[in-house]
């Protein structure tokens, strides 16, 4: 017999726009939902952790002083990459989620769709969001959504792709860096999107994407000093009462309950801060 | 022109003008507001209020325990289930212009009042806080019944019952910051005034009786911490809080894993940086109003001045003649510029703070003006030769210290001002538009104010990033706190 024996990928971690294998070279085993082997993911390790957050930090800087519309165009090539592998993201949801090929296929359809709703976002956001202040006195009075910095998303762990895609690409539209620790139990459609971002122009560390424990993951992530949001999507409201203590410690805002769903601007919002500058008028 | 010298100036003498203390129609007690009366509390317990200038008691104040606490938040419970959940956005405006036409009419009052209990100089508490305190409830007034166009989606919702505690640095004003976007987003309010100066918050009870405020929709809990505490430990939807970055660090621990919405107004060290091309004059101006306006008790001060290098020794020369110039004293003499320190406590913290300053090795300048024998006093006060290490550079002393550092380029300005944890203000002064713009764009900070500083408008949205806390009070972005979106 001579069929064609397949060439499997070995999944890894995305950090500051290479792809290392956990530094401590542990990985874990990645389960269908039907309960077979899928893969040895990465499994991130505290280290990696800070290491993302470094790289995300000073990414940041950089994705931020695009012009929106570049950021814009970045997000929509993400989208484009997606499209031309979406039979390979569908597979992977499939297997991930249990669901069927029709259903794993419209899943996929509608993350890229996401990611090209928060691409027309970037050049948007501020006129939306900001604006001119009428105030009393000889002032130019202005509002801007400017990003909160480095946003730790700890992802959905049921819905593998749409979720984590809304998740990520939000904070991304806005100007953030983001550090995403994919589902636990599904994080192969997760590390797929991280593959594809490194073909889209994107800053280098602008989205880092982990897999690995959650449990071990997440309270380094909440607790990390240079992280300024944290979006609990992916945890139960225990274990979120205890990250959101963490974050605490450096009044790191906190998201809980947005809907990937959700046409709003929930997470456009979550993840901004409203800078406001006064200037004199006067001749 | 040539310039006075300073002893020509410093020579005029002014005759007191005081403001009468009989205005503030003090009485000798004060009840907690609830449900709509004032009461005392469950178990009897009172604390005294005084005057900073004087350290004389002023008034006994209800002490609210967690019983009054509780009563209070179902008060406010009952009043949002049945009447203010119920009312319309056009009957709630017409509440809040009610509230802000009655702040106008007893501002005098207000005014005394505040400066009594705060120490601050009645042309402050007369020109700012008070009218401030009323543009805010007349701002929001107008928000109230045009809610569905704030941007928020087609239908927005109130939290339900809000929490609020508010400092000591402007209690009114900071009463009207907490309330009038509350009640026009519809959702009813439980204050919890700062423990020194309860007595503006209280006033402003009687007038929310004058407009006929239904029963509850607001209640007034005065008390010390252990109060704010009970307050945040209750069923309320929502805590918005105003006050230093430890105690709102507690305050998000506490609510983490709670559905309880928060917003942290906390603490600032604000860089005023000074570029070479700017007009001296207005200079000084600016910022002698960024860190002493208010004795320095403001979150946002300017209590960092960051000034180019090849203007520093000018700036420094005029700006130490002019701190001489600052007539420090008694409150409610309409000439005094910098008033009492407002309670014992703050002005050993400035004195420690201070102590630190020369202990690092700063130089320490201080206003040579006399000061009055009792009460809470503290000159002005500048540091040169100050460290970014030294705590003075990084500790909010909330107080009239003003710590100085110098810079060479913009990008050193703009690294300076923000090596920080906190993020609530900034100042900019050059004449170069495009420069400012490249410095604002950088600065880590919820404010930028160029050529100004320490400006307030109801319709301007105010906060902080990072430790300065998050969510805004003030404009359409104030709205978000306390709406459901």
């Amino acid at each position: 017999m001579s069929e064609r024996l397949d060439v499997r990928k070995t999944y890894k971690l995305l950090v500051g726009g290479a792809f290392p294998r956990s530094e401590s070279g542990r990985s874990y085993e990645v389960l269908d939902a039907k309960g077979r082997f899928l893969a040895n993911a990465a499994q991130a390790s505290r280290k990696d952790v800070r290491d993302a957050v470094v790289a995300a930090r000073s990414a940041q800087r950089a994705w931020w002083s695009l012009t929106p519309y570049n950021r814009g165009q970045v997000l929509y090539r993400l989208a484009e990459m997606a499209e031309a592998r979406a039979g390979e993201l569908a597979e992977q949801v499939g297997r991930a989620e249990g669901t069927r090929a029709a259903e794993a296929r419209a899943a996929v359809g509608r993350s890229i769709d996401r990611l090209v709703w928060y691409a027309g976002w970037c050049d948007k956001v501020a006129q939306v969001l900001g604006g001119q202040n009428p105030v009393a006195g000889p002032y130019f009075n202005f509002s801007v959504p400017v990003p909160s910095g480095v946003v730790g998303v700890l992802a959905d762990q049921a819905s593998s792709l749409e979720a984590f895609v809304d998740a990520v690409a939000a904070p991304l539209a806005t100007g953030n860096a983001v550090v995403a620790l994919a589902s636990e139990a599904r994080p192969i459609p997760a590390a797929l999107i991280g593959e594809m971002s490194a073909t889209s122009d994107l800053v280098p560390g602008a989205l880092n994407v982990l897999t690995g424990r959650t449990g071990e993951v997440a309270p380094v992530l909440a607790s990390h000093e240079d992280v300024d949001g944290l979006d609990l999507a992916g945890v139960d409201d225990g274990f979120a009462g205890e990250l959101a203590a963490l974050a605490s410690e450096t009044v790191t805002r906190v998201l809980r309950g947005a809907d990937p769903q959700d046409r709003g601007l929930k997470r456009l919002r979550a993840f901004v801060e409203t800078s406001t500058v006064w200037h004199t008028i006067g001749q | 022109m040539e310039e006075r010298p300073a002893s020509t100036l410093s020579a005029l003498e002014y005759d007191p003008a005081p403001e009468s203390a009989a205005v503030a129609r003090l009485r000798e007690r004060y009840g907690l507001f609830i449900g709509g009366a004032f009461v005392e509390a469950a178990d009897g317990a009172t604390f005294e209020t005084l005057n900073p200038a004087t350290e004389e008691p002023l008034a006994r104040v209800a002490q609210a325990g967690e019983a009054d606490v509780a009563v209070a938040v179902a008060a406010a419970r009952r009043a949002y289930d049945k009447v203010w959940g119920k009312t319309t956005g056009a009957q709630r405006s017409k509440y809040l212009f009610r509230i802000a036409r009655l702040i106008q009419e007893r501002s005098r009052e207000l005014a005394v009042l505040e400066s009594l209990d705060n120490g601050k100089p009645i042309r402050e508490s007369r020109d700012l806080d008070v009218p401030l305190a009323a543009a805010y409830f007349f701002y929001y007034a107008g928000w109230a019944d045009k809610l569905e166009h704030a941007g928020f989606g087609p239908d927005p919702r109130p939290l339900g019952v809000a929490g609020q505690i508010i400092p000591w640095n402007f209690p009114l004003l900071m009463a009207a910051w907490k309330l009038a976007p509350a009640l026009a987003a519809g959702n009813t309010c439980v204050l919890k005034p700062a423990e020194t100066t309860p007595l503006s918050a209280l006033v402003l009870a009687e007038i929310l009786q004058q407009a006929e405020l239904p029963d509850g929709v607001v209640n007034v809990v005065t008390g010390d911490g252990s109060t704010g505490a009970a307050l945040v430990a209750s069923p309320v939807d929502k805590i918005a809080f105003t006050g230093s970055t430890e105690v709102g660090k507690v305050i998000q621990r506490r609510l983490a894993g709670r559905t309880t919405r928060l917003t942290l107004e906390l603490g600032g060290k604000g860089a005023n940086i000074v570029f070479d091309d700017a007009p001296i004059d207005e200079v000084v101006e600016g910022i002698v109003d960024g860190i002493f306006f208010n004795q320095g008790h403001v979150c946002c001060a300017g209590s960092r001045l960051l000034v180019q290098e090849s203007a520093a020794e000018e700036v420094l020369h005029r700006l130490r003649r002019r701190v001489d110039q600052l007539r420090v004293g008694d409150p409610l003499d309409k000439n005094t510029d910098v008033g009492a320190i407002n309670s014992a406590a703050q002005l050993e913290k400035i004195r420690e703070l201070t102590a630190w300053g020369e202990r690092e090795g700063a130089t320490r300048y201080t206003s040579p003006c006399a000061l009055p024998e009792r009460g809470y006093w503290f000159a002005p006060t500048v540091f040169t030769d100050v460290a970014q290490t030294h705590r003075i550079a990084r500790e909010e002393v909330f107080g009239p210290v003003l710590s100085v550092l110098t810079f060479r380029t913009p990008e050193e300005a703009v690294a300076k001002a923000n090596n920080t944890t906190y993020g609530l203000a900034c100042g900019v002064w050059s004449e170069k538009g495009s420069r400012t713009l490249w410095v604002a764009e950088r600065l880590r900070a919820g404010v930028v104010w160029a050529n100004t500083y320490n400006r307030f408008d109801p319709a301007s949205p105010f906060g902080g990033v990072r430790e300065s806390g998050f969510g805004r009070e003030g404009g359409r972005h104030g709205l978000e706190a306390y709406l459901d979106v």
